[in-house]
């Protein structure tokens, strides 16, 4: 049984996009991911317009 | 042929080559003899194309000889980070696995047109893994080493970069900067270093990190050269995407115009936290030389450093996710435990993250309606030991690889132009970021000059090397 609730996802995403975890790399994904996450929630908490377009094709 | 080319500038080496004075021969060999007699303790260089490097400066001199018009950097040697393509190579990118590609076909756009313009090609740089990292350490090929104290980091993930060019191994050396790889090494290893306006430089034929955050560009001992090395690279290029369809803007003969009338403020709140006492320094040495006494607030800089992050590591992840599957055992640990993790973030969330760069980009640019220059720190610290892991700051004991960028990243976030200027502080120097509006590297690289003249920014000389 996993050990945080986090495990529970990196084994389903590890899964579903077949990528390898071994259990000695597990501690070292779930603080890479759990920082990731926090950083994500300050964007994510962030109002934003509906109409506001993806920078993704980026002219500076 | 009496000129010694040791110690001089890229535009001094290239006027004496021109002029009769040097040959590009000499030159050469002069680079290639500082490099064998001070790579092994930078370990910056991983190729040394040597022979390639003599054929091209014999096709230098042979055209000066022949009375042929040459370029304005007439047998100035320069080396690049290994993830540009380099003919004959395999573009390692830092890495093991790309050790097994098939060797370039084809030199990368800005190797061809710093060669277009008499350079010589005399090897490739030392780097983090794949881009990802500020350190300048590489499990594979060993850290990059600093010139003015071999026991501290170069910075990354440009590190032979800022190594090989702050050790006056050689006048100019290309880097890619993705949240602030050119900037840091600069920072660390006492160099001038611009990164342009994102998508004014061509990516072609360099191993990609994020491609919505990279970019490519020049490190220098002087503002000049390094004027000299982006005038040289500038122009379109169909064979990169994002790169623009903007004319060249030359700004070599632009420098010497000064500072007068241009609004220069300091950034406020989130780059004035989190510093060490040698960033405040450098910080008031460079504001008081330009007489900025304004103090501007980038807004949710924070936060644009938090989706640049997320953006980041999710574009990488992706960009790797075929190698992390079949060989994930010949990667770093830690650059591959990242990774794995960035193929776990939600896609909303990055899609949320580059909704946000657009929001940010609006409101930082109405910042440059009040002010051209904005300046800020290019680095928290000066050079952390090799191996360091931890600082302690207030009190509170912060990880440094995390850290080192918090400055650099909200600026590349949005692509904005910057030059990092080094203060020669002692013992070690620092970098100051000298920002402005998109596609103005001609205002940034003035700053820069005009610091560089008033002696408030300077390369120092390699304090590690005897």
């Amino acid at each position: 049984m996993a050990a945080d609730p986090l495990d529970d996802y990196i084994d389903a995403v590890a899964k579903a996009l077949a990528l390898p975890v071994e259990e000695a790399w597990r501690p070292a994904v779930r603080a890479n991911l759990e920082v990731s996450l926090r950083l994500a929630r300050l964007v994510d908490e962030f109002p934003l317009p509906d109409e506001t377009e993806p920078a993704s094709v980026y002219t500076a | 042929m009496t000129v010694n080319s040791d110690g001089l500038s890229a535009q001094q080496i290239a006027q004496a080559v021109a002029g009769g004075k040097l040959s590009a021969l000499d030159a050469t060999e002069a680079a290639l003899a500082r490099i064998a007699k001070y790579d092994s303790v930078l370990n910056s260089f991983t190729d040394i194309t040597a022979d390639r490097a003599r054929a091209k400066a014999r096709a230098v001199d042979a055209a000066i000889a022949a009375g042929q018009k040459v370029g304005p950097l007439a047998g100035v040697s320069f080396a690049v980070k290994n993830l540009f393509d380099v003919k004959g190579l395999a573009t390692r990118a830092g890495s093991k696995i790309n050790r097994d590609l098939a060797p370039s076909p084809r030199d990368a756009t800005l190797i061809e047109r710093m060669e277009a313009a008499g350079a010589v090609l005399v090897g490739a740089l030392n780097m983090g893994e794949y881009a990802y990292d500020f350190t300048g350490e590489n499990v594979h090929d060993g850290p990059s080493r600093n010139p003015h104290d071999p026991t501290r980091m170069t910075g990354g993930s440009s590190g032979g970069s800022g190594s090989t060019v702050g050790g006056a191994l050689v006048p100019i050396a290309l880097g890619s900067d993705t949240n602030g790889s050119i900037r840091v090494p600069s920072s660390f290893c006492g160099v001038f270093g611009l990164k342009p306006t994102y998508g004014r430089l061509s990516r072609a034929r360099s191993f990609p990190f994020v491609a919505s955050l990279d970019h490519l560009g020049p490190l220098a001992r002087n503002v000049g050269d390094l004027a000299l090395a982006y005038d040289a690279m500038q122009g379109p290029d169909a064979d990169d995407a994002a790169c623009t369809t903007r004319p060249v803007e030359p700004v070599a003969p632009l420098l010497a115009k000064g500072v007068d009338g241009l609004r220069v403020a300091v950034a406020g709140g989130y780059f004035q936290k989190n510093v060490f006492p040698e960033a405040i320094e450098a910080m008031a040495r460079i504001a008081k030389a330009l007489n900025a006494t304004r103090t501007v607030e980038i807004p949710e800089a924070a936060r644009a450093r938090a989706a640049a992050y997320v953006i980041t590591t999710t574009e990488g992840a992706s960009l790797h996710l075929d190698r992390l599957r079949q060989r994930p055992n010949d990667f770093d640990p830690a650059v591959r435990d990242r990774l794995i993790a960035g193929a776990m973030v939600p896609a909303p969330l990055v899609d949320r993250a580059q909704k946000f760069r657009r929001w940010y980009r609006a409101r930082v640019l109405e910042l440059f309606q009040s002010v051209d220059v904005i300046i800020a720190p290019a680095t928290p610290c000066i050079a952390p030991k090799l191996g360091q892991v931890t600082f302690t700051l207030d009190g509170v004991e912060l990880p440094v690889r995390a850290n080192i960028g918090i400055h650099t990243q909200p600026i590349s976030f949005i692509g904005l132009p910057v030059v990092a200027v080094p203060v020669p502080l002692e013992p070690m120097p620092i970098g100051v970021q000298i920002i402005a509006a998109p596609w103005r590297e001609d205002i940034a690289l003035r700053v820069a000059h005009a610091l560089e003249r008033m002696g408030a920014a300077a390369a120092p000389a390699p304090r590690g090397l005897s």
